[in-house]
């Protein structure tokens, strides 16, 4: 059969470039933000909080290219999925970025603050959430469950770092009051990156539905707090 | 769900008023519609859909013998509605077609006035007292939309109505003889936009009361008002199913293919 629609088809990947973009784009200000943290480094902190104007409007514009091509090329099945999925997905990734302008708050308010022991889970959190974040969108442009797969077993990974700073971190602002403010800060930190690992889940998620066709919760314990809750340790007992 | 692999049928729930079985249809050499069967529910829309010379008309005429009129037609299989053969030899053709009535794609009001084209089915049908045919052409032409547009002017020539409005006189010319099925094709081709959605409107609220096949070349307008889709390809009923998994997520390549305009 001939091929008809060279343009739309045209179209329907430019979106999908333009979302890589956006994607590689907010994955760098992650980086950034937890560099800044880990390294007291106050003028990429400033760096990683304005990049957010670039970020949100990115957001927007493909916001506009999903309704123009919804509007002017009425879509059906797949191209339909996978406009929506896009639309979706954008927003997650622009929460993304900020949980990382969150976390360059984050480093400004340590910037003088010496820690109290070296960081090495929240480096190892936002390596494993990029990570995350690439493969999620690589799955998206090469249309591979398998990839998909692998994002929502790593969450589980986060999930584990997570309850594990939180009990370490509850155990020596107990022992230790004079570090109560970083670790707060610190504590907030860890729980913007689990929520980053989530909103990736959910970009996965949106990514099997435009394959499949099902809309499904592929991580169903990490839709609520009240459900992460039950698999976490108690925060108070002494940490390893 | 059909036997043969490479279709994908699927049975409505609910009740059936029209059923094909291992329907074929040959124009002498020509095989327009290979060994359909699928079960079509009452007081629904069902929209056939497919490239032209798929099959579509064809098969939509098998339902009130239209294609009788054409000698080269030969038909085998069985076309039930309610679960009668409309092709069993004691079949009284004329009486089928009261029962399903036909919509064409042209607007085709006969040169007389609306009120006479509406009342030419009842007196075809044998009804003379005036007060009865009032009462039928009032019904019928509220039935189709048409009713607070020309109850002044009943006596004009139907000539004299918009497009939308002869065609929606057409559908008020079928309601009158108190159809159960109406069978669409591409009523809405030869309309203007506006037209085209008082037309789907009047569709939707119609199917309260009957059950409507539409053929139609505008997959939006299948996507619109119909509750079950049916893809025909080269005389193959290659899907059937509901609407929204028809066209947000069909089965078969070939379907998914044709509602993506990816080939044509």
């Amino acid at each position: 059969m001939r091929r008809t629609r060279q343009a739309f088809e045209e179209q329907l990947e430019q979106l999908e470039r333009h979302l890589l973009e956006m994607g590689t784009f907010v994955e760098g200000m992650l980086e950034k933000a937890g560099r800044a943290l880990c390294e007291h480094d106050v003028p990429l902190a400033r760096e990683t909080i304005a990049a957010d104007d670039t970020a949100d409007e990115m957001d927007l514009q493909i916001e506009q290219e999903c309704m123009r091509l919804l509007a002017l090329q009425q879509p059906m099945s797949r191209d339909l999925r996978t406009i929506g999925t896009v639309m979706k997905v954008i927003a997650d990734v622009e929460r993304v970025g900020d949980y990382s302008v969150d976390i360059a708050r984050t480093a400004i308010d340590l910037a003088e603050t010496e820690y109290y022991k070296p960081l090495e889970d929240i480096p190892r959190m936002v390596e494993i959430v990029r990570g995350m974040l690439r493969q999620a969108l690589e799955a998206l442009v090469a249309r591979d469950l398998e990839l998909v797969r692998q994002v929502i077993e790593k969450d589980d990974e986060v999930d584990q770092l997570w309850y594990k700073l939180r009990g370490q971190l509850a155990q020596a602002m107990m022992e230790r009051p004079e570090i109560v403010q970083q670790a707060v800060a610190l504590l907030l930190v860890a729980r913007y990156l689990e929520r980053v690992a989530d909103h990736v889940v959910n970009i996965a998620e949106r990514v099997a539905y435009m394959e499949t066709g099902r809309l499904e919760v592929l991580a169903p314990s990490h839709r609520t707090d009240a459900d992460s809750e039950e698999d976490a340790p108690d925060p108070t007992a002494p940490a390893e | 769900m059909s036997t043969d692999a490479n279709l994908t049928i699927e049975k409505p729930e609910g009740e059936i008023k029209l059923q094909t079985q291992h329907l074929d249809l040959y124009y002498d050499d020509f095989h327009a519609l290979n060994n359909i069967s699928v079960h079509i529910p009452a007081r629904r829309i069902t929209a056939l859909i497919g490239p032209s010379g798929c099959g579509k008309s064809s098969f939509l005429r098998c339902f009130n013998r239209m294609n009788d009129l054409i000698p080269s037609a030969q038909v085998s299989g069985e076309v039930l509605i309610d679960g009668a053969n409309v092709y069993d030899r004691t079949t009284d053709v004329a009486a089928l077609r009261k029962r399903v009535g036909m919509v064409f794609q042209t607007p085709n009001p006969f040169p007389m006035s609306i009120y006479d084209n509406v009342a030419y089915g009842p007196r075809l049908h044998g009804i003379r007292e005036r007060s009865t045919l009032d009462e039928v052409v009032e019904k019928s032409l509220r039935g189709a939309a048409l009713w607070d547009e020309v109850k002044d002017t009943l006596r004009k020539s139907a000539l004299d109505l918009s497009g939308g409005q002869q065609q929606r006189l057409s559908i008020a010319r079928v309601l009158a003889v108190g159809p159960e099925v109406l069978l669409m094709d591409e009523p809405c081709s030869a309309l203007d936009p506006t037209a085209t959605f008082k037309i789907e409107e009047l569709m939707i609220e119609l199917m309260e009361n009957y059950t409507i096949v539409i053929v139609t070349h505008n997959m939006y307008q299948a996507s619109r008002v119909s509750q079950y889709t049916g893809f025909f390809l080269l005389g193959d009923l290659i899907e059937y199913g509901p609407t929204v998994q028809i066209f947000e997520n069909p089965k078969d390549q070939r379907t998914d293919d044709y509602v993506r305009g990816r080939f044509g």
